[in-house]
């Protein structure tokens, strides 16, 4: 028996539990990139209108940021610059996800024992996934290639962007696979792989920001080069491709496999790098009440996220004053924003304002995850235990919501405080613009309200598709926030969101009325909700 | 007043029938067997007591309140040892202890302290290191420090090595000692035998027997083999004898237990050289409804419990 045995056996398997999830993904991403491609060609109609926007991709931070660099004024280019970060990020947050889900997650829950039993070798546990979810990577290529080839873009600059993303999702499935080794939780698994992810955004987008303008062209500087979402970019699909650099996802998932299966092998089954340590013999005194056990379960995540939203605001507080540099060199682009009405510092307020939205946005996936907990508590049986207690439903349910919009009040005014402060260090006046930023950020909170009583409300009402609805929403919010003026969508359905009604502080003024509306209809869902979950059956 | 009064219940799971008219009566002070083949319903059961679930139809008391609308005063004076014991991996087995306690409503210290030595379970382990075992110990050991009226306790012991079987036993005879109540759901036979005053049966999602354990016995068949000098014959048309059989020159056949005397009465004639009469054993008894025996093969699947 080689350590391989099962291996084809064990990926039908993954590919029969992860059918649905791997095959929204796959369809889903040719259908964006054609949707995309062809609004940005509508939006773009001429010359001009593609060079004014290569201009301003060159020149903005906020664009050079987010959307990485521009190689020249093509159709091809706009697209992948206004494509790039979404298909990339679902990329690499499927794969990881689906590593982890087949690795760690089956050894957590036992299942990997049982199949460990079975005649399967040493590594087919951790081949099998890694299989489908490279394959997936490269199936997903390809369709999202021919997409593009599709809505009318260069063939060979079509499959070098595919070829991109993918690369991106390979990349990231490589990182996750030497995760799911080191951590003896899925959840710390995840949250490592996708700290990868974030630290890898930070170094592209210093690496772009940082990087010379030569002509129509962005030349990265060389924190790109560190990130495998920076690889991506610098294949320069639609440019001069430099298809060579598509192997170096390759490398690293060769590099990553490899150190994978070596710590797999100094490893006891079920058992991390780090072994347990022990906890106390009793209790303390705080531990011991439903919102002290909360605290207990989400202080570790709670920290983590602290310390990842504080490190990126005060980044891109930094990048916000580069705005004033960047417009200081290049009069072009002075006059461009003058002609749209503006001075210097409305487009510093609208860059900061645009931070402070995808701050609130990731903050949502931190209230969905840390409510969904109460799901993999029922699906766990441990909810069961708690609820036999003399603890009631409401009270159990209410203290999640409260604990969580706690949480995340914290990190949203994290956020805008560590924003305002990398902002102000850099143009000065840092302890103003810190508390201005900081109350800009706890607006966000209604938005947050909104998808805490959406999950209680789905949690209470469709338990059994509380987790799968929850992350779709708010993926929905995600694409309707950074696709939806792409796409063009009118307005009722960017309304959808709640993130669409968050005045946009400090670009404009703060509004009470849409804030007031929010939060009403955030309560009118967790009020559903709770009554849902006090009425139906534990565990169902 | 009886502690635990299920009278018809009724609880479906989609098309799927879990329950279908149970009856079940515990009353104060005794230890209740409560038996039935895998998927009978037990643990549906359980959780319609403990107000998880919502029964369809029929009445259900528990210590003088409804289950469902007096959940959390209720469950002040009852604990629940569950069949599947699952922890919070990243807490140690002493504080999950003291957080069940105290989220019932309080700890005895110093038993906790006595249980965890006579369990010989280490408090400062996490629980995801835990093995089943010892995490049913975490659960019962919780449980057991409550001072309560009413111990619900699902498969508590399947886990458990002989050695802590039998510390199970004397602990659980400590706690009807002290006058508390007992709700034993079990498939060990010999633990049944050895705690329960009286046992109900259930199958399908029905009880199908309920009693003490000699009222049990009484109803079912006794077995007896004879040897005779003489061929014995006529024994078939005997009132209340079943299943006669000839076997190495023997006759073995079932009795009811009220016409063993007509029964001996009749052997007699024919010069018994041997007879053994066994009464069923538990085991038996058990079987019988476990097999079906009596209406075909209906044990597997025959009810269901929602899907873990």
């Amino acid at each position: 028996m080689s350590a391989f045995t099962g291996t084809g056996r064990l990926a039908r398997l993954v590919l029969r539990r992860d059918r649905i999830k791997l095959g929204a993904w796959l369809l889903g991403t040719p259908l964006l990139g054609f949707a995309l491609a062809g609004s940005v060609s509508e939006f773009y109609p001429d010359e001009a209108a593609r060079l004014s926007y290569a201009d301003t991709a060159l020149t903005s931070v906020v664009a050079r940021a987010f959307n990485g660099p521009i190689f020249n004024a093509e159709l091809g280019s706009i697209v992948v610059a206004e494509a790039y970060l979404t298909l990339t990020l679902l990329a690499a947050l499927v794969s990881m996800f689906a590593v982890v889900r087949h690795t760690r997650q089956n050894e957590e829950t036992g299942r990997a024992e049982l199949l460990g039993a079975a005649v399967v070798g040493r590594h087919a546990l951790l081949a099998a996934p890694l299989l489908v979810v490279v394959g997936a990577n490269v199936a997903a290529a390809l369709l999202l290639g021919l997409a593009f080839a599709a809505a009318g873009l260069p063939l060979a600059g079509s499959l070098a962007a595919a070829g991109a993303v993918g690369g991106v999702g390979i990349a990231f499935t490589a990182v996750a696979a030497v995760a799911a080794q080191l951590t003896v939780t899925s959840r710390g698994a995840n949250a490592l792989a996708a700290a990868t992810v974030g630290v890898a955004f930070l170094l592209r987008a210093a690496g772009d920001v940082l990087g010379e303008r030569d002509g129509l062209q962005l030349v990265s500087a060389w924190p790109s080069w560190l990130s495998p979402l920076g690889w991506g970019n610098q294949v320069r699909a639609f440019g001069a491709e430099r298809w060579w650099v598509l192997g170096l996802p390759v490398v690293l998932l060769v590099g990553a496999t490899l150190a994978a299966f070596g710590l797999a092998r100094r490893r006891d089954l079920g058992a991390g790098l780090l072994s347990d340590r022990r906890g106390p013999a009793r209790a303390a005194a705080g531990l011991l009440s439903p919102s002290g056990l909360l605290w207990r379960l989400h202080r570790g995540s709670l920290v983590g996220w602290s310390v990842a939203v504080v490190v990126l605001g005060v980044s891109m507080g930094f990048a916000a004053d580069e705005v004033n540099d960047v417009i200081a060199e290049n009069p072009a682009a002075a006059e461009l924003i003058a002609a749209m009405g503006g001075g210097v510092d409305d487009l510093v307020d609208a860059f900061l304002a645009a931070m402070l939205g995808v701050f609130a946005l990731a903050v949502g996936a931190y209230v969905v995850q840390a409510l969904l907990r109460t799901r993999a508590d029922e699906s766990g049986g441990v909810l069961e235990a708690v609820l036999a207690t003399a603890v009631g439903r409401v009270r159990w349910l209410a203290t999640q919501v409260v604990g969580t919009v706690l949480g995340a009040a914290v990190l949203v005014l994290l956020a805008g405080l560590a924003t305002g402060l990398g902002y102000g260090l850099a143009a000065g006046d840092p302890g103003r613009c810190a508390l201005e930023l900081g109350g800009a950020g706890l607006l966000q909170l209604p938005a947050l309200l909104v998808v805490a009583g959406l999950v209680t409300a789905l949690l209470g009402l469709v338990p059994r598709w509380s987790v799968s609805l929850s992350w779709a929403v708010l993926i929905g919010f995600l694409l309707l926030g950074q696709l939806g003026a792409a796409l063009d969508l009118p307005q009722a359905v960017l309304n959808l969101s709640p993130y669409t009604h968050v005045p946009a502080v400090p670009a404009v003024e703060a509004t009470t009325l849409p804030l007031v509306l929010l939060v009403a209809v955030a309560g009118a869902l967790l009020a559903a909700g709770l009554a849902g979950f006090r009425r139906r059956d534990v565990p169902s | 007043m009886s502690v635990i009064a299920i009278d018809g219940l009724v609880k479906s799971f989609g098309a799927v029938r879990a329950l279908d008219g149970l009856n079940l009566q515990v009353e104060a002070g005794e230890v209740h067997g409560f038996l039935g083949p895998n998927g009978s319903g037990k643990s549906t059961t359980i959780r319609v007591l403990l107000g998880l679930l919502r029964g369809d139809a029929g009445k259900v008391r528990l210590l003088d309140g409804d289950p469902w609308r007096d959940a959390v005063t209720l469950h002040r004076r009852l604990a629940y040892v569950p069949g599947d014991v699952n922890l919070w991996p990243n807490l140690s087995g002493g504080e999950a202890i003291d957080l069940f306690g105290a989220l019932r409503g309080g700890l005895d210290q110093r038993r906790r302290d006595e249980l965890l030595e006579r369990f010989d379970l280490d408090p400062t382990k996490k629980c995801r290191a835990y093995s089943k075992g010892n995490r049913q110990k975490v659960a019962i050991v919780a449980a057991f420090a409550s001072d309560v009226e009413l111990y619900v306790l699902d498969e508590p012991t399947s886990g458990l090595d002989p050695l802590m079987e039998a510390v199970f036993q004397e602990e659980v005879r400590r706690l009807t000692g002290n006058g508390a109540t007992v709700l034993l759901s079990s498939h060990v036979l010999a633990e049944v035998e050895a705690l329960c005053d009286r046992v109900s049966i259930i199958r399908a999602g029905r009880t199908v027997e309920s009693g003490s354990l000699i009222e049990l016995r009484h109803l079912a068949r006794t077995t007896v083999t004879v040897e005779t000098v003489r061929r014995l014959t006529g024994v078939a048309e005997l009132p209340g004898v079943h299943e006669v059989r000839a076997v190495d020159g023997r006759v073995r056949l079932e009795v009811e237990p009220e016409h063993l005397d007509a029964l001996l009465a009749h052997l007699i004639r024919f010069e018994v050289r041997a007879l053994v009469s066994a009464p069923p054993t538990l085991e038996e008894l058990f079987l019988r409804h476990y097999d079906g025996a009596d209406d075909g093969r209906i044990v597997a699947g025959g009810g269901a419990e929602p899907a873990q």
